[in-house]
């Protein structure tokens, strides 16, 4: 079993590489769109937040699987053809900035009322106002839900072995093709994705000790969190 | 560049496979799906409160297991992997088993902040009037944390819904499934998978605004 | 309306017939209020008798719901349309603004910044100052208030009466005319008001800002105001010099309401 493994080493670190890459590009555009459309989702004027409703809701909506396809195979027809990676990017990217957009709005919003007006009683414009005191403070309180966020993320990038990329998932697929082992193969990678997840949950948890310390609180407790938080979503 | 054409004579034609397989397939394997989520979730709950330690701990890995890794991978697994031990599963029942499996992990969580809701006076009073385990459970205390879970429980099956889309990997006639076919037959794939997208949407966006009023109505 | 009386006759504050409404209450009724340069003035009564609410209206945390409220001979409230007034908007307010400050209650630190950030931000961020200057002044305010060895403290390791001296540092950085304090020792514990109450009568020595203060504090009241202003119900029941007001009140509400504050004690 385990020399069957070790074959199998070479694509498997590389289909893990593919996963990682996903994982963090969709990130990174992911972060943006829901700073973005969170903050559209604050604003004092109701057109804006109309719009940054819209998106949350049809992005939320979507099964970010049927998103990909349509992006790979009708986008063509419509004159844009997009790389597979480009395409599961885009999806993965636009499907969690609108769950991102929400908890970016609500821990806005939870920033107390008080702190809003320091800063009017100091003549703060809404943008210094959101750069300087508001988005640091919110900042704490995204991350537990954020980090929820990332990993269904990295479970999402699964999805991108149905449109021809060669990722993790597509290894154990290939390895399951090449050799009938099909419970090693799914196994095998199940634990890699394990472990690449409890990575990144460290990673996230870490960053929130940080920011806790910044705002001189200790970080909640694990439990008083996990309690309020509904269920992030699988693949989709 | 292609100019933008859009055939409606062809998506009135596939329009009525589409509904069907979104009704029929895609919803009947939500639902089935849940209800397994839903019944296995409650079993988790309960058990993960056993003073036993180690039993606690290899729950909760498991559960945690489960809970972080792509369902895709696992239906593959259970789909290849159960035939090797004398199971063939049809897809749907394969989509069915997996997306209930993953999914009771989620459930568990929120039965257990529902759980841990309730107020201790309320086991006390139970223990002090010598009830059984099954009454403190039956009698008193799920019916106090069900009916609080619920919205939270709603969001979980949405959640649900978004993932059976990945049953299309084993050729599951569901939604996507269908209109991918129907988009292979003619390689004109903008009108069956743009459909595909707006029934989807048809179905979650009230599902999920549905939700958001009960979440409201429970005072949350 | 129009803009015939304005806040001239030399007064840095000036409440014309203001009006103001939460829902159905109405907490101010068409009031009339003037406030000269350089004067300290408490205003006391019960609570919901709308104290608050006028310092809440001077720093444009609420708007009014009738009349015009004017600042150093501009309007705040409203904004000139030709010789009209209309609604002010934010970047009339903004620039109105400029010459207000507010302690508040709750002092309302960021948290995010230690002491010294907290007062040097919005010099910095808002007025443009260069930072080098901004942290010079910000330490000397610091020193001013007393916590000159508290500069990289964080809001967290300050007991209240320290977080209340940071924030009247913090308004203070922004050099307004007029310093609005709101019940600024009612959150606190009593052996650290007299603290902050010590730097409050340096900053009325020592300097000519105007304060507004709402407070219950009648022996700080009594030492450092020019006027004293009872309220009830929206209105000035009585008004005028501490010694007065506090000896020999001539309204029986002043009566009722002194006599109930000093039982408290």
């Amino acid at each position: 079993m385990f020399a069957e493994i070790a074959d199998r080493m070479p694509q498997l670190l590389s289909g893990t590489w593919i996963t990682l890459q996903l994982t963090v590009y969709s990130a990174a555009v992911g972060i943006v769109l829901a700073l973005v459309f969170g903050l559209m989702g604050t604003s004092a004027h109701a057109w804006v937040r109309r719009v940054a409703r819209v998106y949350v809701e049809i992005f939320r909506g979507l099964a970010v699987l049927i998103l990909m396809f349509w992006f790979l195979y009708s986008l063509p027809l419509l004159g844009l053809r997009l790389e597979p990676m480009f395409a599961g990017v885009l999806a993965l990217s636009l499907n969690i900035g609108a769950y991102g957009a929400e908890v970016v709005r609500g821990a806005i919003l939870a920033v107390p009322k008080p702190q809003y007006e320091a800063t009017i009683a100091l003549n703060f414009t809404t943008a210094q106002r959101l750069r300087r005191v508001i988005i640091p403070q919110a900042w704490a309180a995204m991350l537990p839900p954020l980090t929820n966020l990332l990993i269904q993320l990295l479970k999402g990038t699964s999805l991108v072995s149905l449109i021809t990329i060669v990722d993790l998932s597509k290894v154990a697929d290939n390895w399951r093709g090449n050799t009938g082992n099909s419970a090693l193969a799914y196994g095998v990678s199940l634990v890699f994705y394990f472990v690449i997840a409890q990575i990144l949950v460290l990673i996230m948890r870490w960053l929130e000790r940080r920011a806790n310390r910044r705002l001189g609180r200790a970080t909640p407790s694990r439990r008083a969190e996990r309690a309020t938080l509904p269920a992030a979503g699988g693949g989709a | 560049m292609g100019g933008i054409s859009w055939d409606w004579n062809y998506t009135l034609q596939i329009l009525p496979d589409l509904i069907r397989a979104l009704l029929e397939v895609t919803v009947v394997v939500t639902i089935l799906s849940f209800v397994v989520a839903l019944v296995l979730g409650l079993v988790l709950a309960i058990v993960m409160r056993t003073p036993n330690v180690v039993v606690q701990q290899v729950l909760r890995w498991v559960m945690e297991f489960i809970r972080s890794t792509p369902p895709l991978v696992q239906l593959f697994f259970v789909y290849y992997v159960m035939p090797h031990l004398g199971l063939t599963l049809g897809t749907i029942t394969a989509g069915v088993v997996t997306l209930g499996i993953h999914y009771s992990t989620y459930c568990a969580e929120v039965y257990r902040a529902g759980i841990e809701d309730v107020p201790r006076g309320q086991w006390e009073a139970c223990r002090a009037l010598s009830l059984s385990t099954r009454r403190t459970w039956l009698g008193v205390i799920l019916p106090q944390a069900i009916p609080k879970v619920i919205p939270a429980q709603g969001n979980n099956l949405i959640s649900l819904l978004k993932d059976v889309p990945l049953l299309a990997a084993i050729a599951t006639p569901e939604l996507l499934q269908t209109a991918f076919e129907a988009g292979n037959k003619t390689l004109s794939y903008l009108e069956p998978l743009t459909m595909a997208g707006v029934l989807f949407l048809a179905v979650s966006i009230p599902a999920s605004i549905l939700i958001r009023r009960l979440e409201r109505r429970f005072g949350h | 309306m129009d803009t015939d009386t304005n806040g001239a006759g030399g007064t840095i504050i000036h409440f014309d017939k203001v009006v103001k409404r939460f829902g159905d209450n109405v907490v101010l009724r068409e009031l009339d209020l003037s406030v000269r340069p350089g004067e300290h003035v408490t205003l006391i009564g019960p609570s919901g008798s709308g104290k608050t609410t006028i310092l809440r209206l001077l720093m444009t945390l609420e708007r009014v719901n009738g009349g015009v409220i004017w600042v150093d001979g501009e309007p705040l409230s409203h904004m000139r349309r030709g010789d009209r007034l209309v609604t002010a908007d934010e970047r009339h307010l903004r620039e109105a603004r400029k010459k207000i400050g507010m302690v508040f209650q709750q002092f309302n630190l960021f948290p995010n910044m230690n002491a010294l950030r907290n007062v040097i931000e919005a010099p910095v961020t808002v007025l443009g100052k260069p930072r080098d200057e901004a942290e010079r002044r910000g330490r000397e305010l610091l020193d001013m208030v007393g916590l000159a060895d508290k500069v990289d403290a964080h809001p967290t390791q300050l007991s209240g009466g320290q977080q209340q001296r940071v924030a009247i540092a913090r308004a203070l950085a922004m050099e307004p005319k007029v310093l609005l304090l709101d019940e600024v020792t009612s959150a606190l514990d009593p052996e650290l008001v007299a603290g902050v109450l010590g730097v409050l009568r340096e900053i009325a020595r020592t300097t000519d800002i105007t304060l507004l203060c709402v407070t219950h504090e009648m022996g700080f009241a009594r030492d450092v105001s020019h006027r004293v202003m009872m309220f009830d119900q929206g209105q000035i029941v009585e008004q005028g010099e501490p010694e007065k007001i506090f000896t020999e009140p001539d309204h029986d509400r002043t009566k009722a309401f002194l006599k109930a504050v000093l039982e408290e004690r």
